[in-house]
């Protein structure tokens, strides 16, 4: 056979991989196309270059002004923001959770009926493309300024976020784990138990943590549209001119996520 | 005692896996199945105990057509069947013990299991179980931690804690060594005899499989192209269920296989004669 092999095949020394699109006229015109697209999409941008010049003294006050914050003068407030925010954060993210455990099940192909998938993953859906200011928006205009939209905000966010991720996560669990409870004659609430669970646990925990940080950062945005919250008070400082405040507000901000970050990366890595 | 007539399974992607089998085990019975990867042996058992759904056929467990059950009269019936798979399938970021004690969830309640709380009976059984498959002081092990020989041991004793009358193997060896693989089916073989389980053992090693099971029967295509005891598996036979190759080295095996087994029994009978 080898023999046969020699005979026939030519003593090629070169080969290169096959372009990703066979048809070389439409690639190049693809790829002429993104290009012109680009620049012309550059062109059409109207830069106002004086109002930039404008803007960046505007900037450097700004910086100038944050070098200095000021702790002290609204401390009262800031502290009550950051506990409305903190409160909001840890309340949301465990009902959210709670409530994207079910629906990730009936969003998962591998477990859930046609029907409840589609409901679930309709549901998803919905929560993912409204973005979380749009919601709380809608929610003050509904529930009235303060900390209870920005939680129903938040929670509302977190089961699609939650859901989504989780679900595809159950689907790429290993099914013969699942089918081996099966055989024992387990029900299928042992088998999501058993099988299930177990195997998207570290998952769902560290999903958890990094939502906990996401819905704290979410908190201070959503403040700004009345949601409570210490973005609240990062919106009342900058609208009295109170630079220096609002700098210790964004400060306390920036630590508070780097330590959540911290601590939640440490706890994924311990549950592996 | 399991009385399997016309199992036709076709998936949904049209594929006709098995097409009117018919295969009958008795109690205490062990036969394997053997037969080329895609001719239906894992469709097969897997009908028997529903985790595929069976196209038409009856398969009778004590007269019972496990067919037609639903909810929880299969699961009731699944009790009685245990399975062991190729890949171990124990669940993985559990410990040995809770994987033992899985194996009763048939016979438990939701928050009995949930929080881990199964009965006096069940404890003792597992222990009793772990120490007999070499496994004594294994249980908070997690099943992850094991070596493979050891987690299929894991999956024998989860199989028997359920106090099966018929063993579904599903190639229970094909992920071992050669010296674990004989261990493990020496094991399964051994457990059956003691306990006067029925087993359907699909495999693929053809040595392995006749130097151990007495009964074979073969598979091509979804159809029984062979029944009948191991040593009349020979060129013939194999070529019927695999086709044609050149099989001297095995039937080489199988030779000496069955020379050795005659050697063993005529001293056996002449040291009763003595």
């Amino acid at each position: 056979m080898s023999a046969d092999l020699a005979v026939t095949a030519e003593r090629q020394t070169t080969w290169r991989r096959p372009p990703f699109i066979l048809n070389a006229w439409l690639r190049w015109s693809l790829i002429v196309g993104a290009f012109a697209y680009l620049v012309l999409g550059i062109g059409s941008l109207e830069v106002n270059w004086a109002r930039v010049v404008q803007g960046l003294e505007r900037g450097y006050l700004f910086v100038k002004a944050f070098l200095s914050p000021d702790f002290v003068s609204r401390w009262d407030d800031i502290q009550r923001g950051f506990i409305e925010s903190l409160t909001m954060t840890v309340t949301s993210t465990a009902v959210g959770v709670l409530l994207s455990i079910p629906v990730a099940i009936g969003a998962a192909t591998n477990l859930a009926p046609r029907w409840i998938y589609l409901f679930c993953r309709g549901f998803i859906a919905i929560s993912r493309t409204l973005n979380e200011i749009i919601v709380a928006i809608l929610l003050v205009a509904m529930f009235g300024f303060g900390p209870f939209a920005g939680f129903l905000t938040l929670t509302f966010a977190t089961i699609g976020f939650m859901a989504k991720l989780l679900a595809e996560d159950i689907e790429e669990i290993d099914p013969d784990q699942l089918d081996a409870l099966r055989a024992t004659g387990a029900t299928f609430w042992q088998g999501l138990d058993f099988g299930v669970l177990t195997q998207v646990l570290p998952r769902l925990i560290g999903l958890s943590m990094y939502r906990l940080d996401i819905n704290f950062r979410e908190s201070a945005v959503i403040g700004i549209v009345g949601a409570g919250g210490v973005g609240d008070t990062l919106n009342t400082a900058m609208d009295r001119y109170e630079y220096g405040s609002a700098a210790a507000v964004i400060l306390v901000i920036i630590t508070i996520v780097m330590v959540a970050e911290y601590t939640s990366g440490l706890l994924r890595k311990r549950i592996q | 005692m399991l009385a399997i007539e016309g199992l036709t399974k076709r998936y949904s992607t049209g594929d006709l896996a098995l097409k009117g089998v018919t295969l009958t085990v008795a109690a205490g019975e062990v036969l394997g199945l053997i037969g080329p990867s895609g001719a239906g042996k894992s469709t097969l058992i897997r009908c028997v105990n529903r985790l595929v759904e069976p196209t038409s056929g009856t398969i009778r467990l004590d007269g019972v057509d496990l067919a037609a059950l639903r909810g929880a009269r299969l699961r009731a019936a699944r009790r009685q069947i245990g399975m062991i798979f190729q890949e171990y399938a124990l669940v993985e970021r559990l410990t040995v013990m809770e994987n033992l004690l899985s194996g009763r969830l048939g016979y438990t309640g939701f928050w009995a299991s949930w929080f881990r709380r199964f009965p006096a009976t069940d404890i003792l059984r597992a222990y009793e179980l772990l120490s007999r498959v070499g496994l004594a002081g294994m249980e908070n092990k997690r099943a992850d931690a094991l070596s493979g020989g050891q987690r299929q041991r894991v999956g024998i004793a989860r199989a028997l804690m359920q106090d099966p009358k018929l063993l579904l193997v599903d190639e229970p060896t094909a992920s071992l060594d050669p010296k674990t693989s004989r261990q493990i089916m020496r094991l399964i073989l051994d457990l059956c005899r003691e306990r006067g389980l029925a087993a359907i053992v699909n495999i693929h090693d053809v040595v392995l499989a006749t130097e151990f099971l007495p009964r074979i029967v073969g598979l091509r295509a979804g159809e029984v192209v062979f029944d009948g005891p191991a040593a009349e598996v020979d060129r013939a036979v194999l070529t019927r269920i695999y086709g044609d190759e050149d099989w001297t080295a095995i039937t080489q095996r199988l030779a000496s296989q069955r020379e050795r087994r005659d050697r063993d029994f005529e001293t056996e009978l002449e040291a009763e004669a003595a």
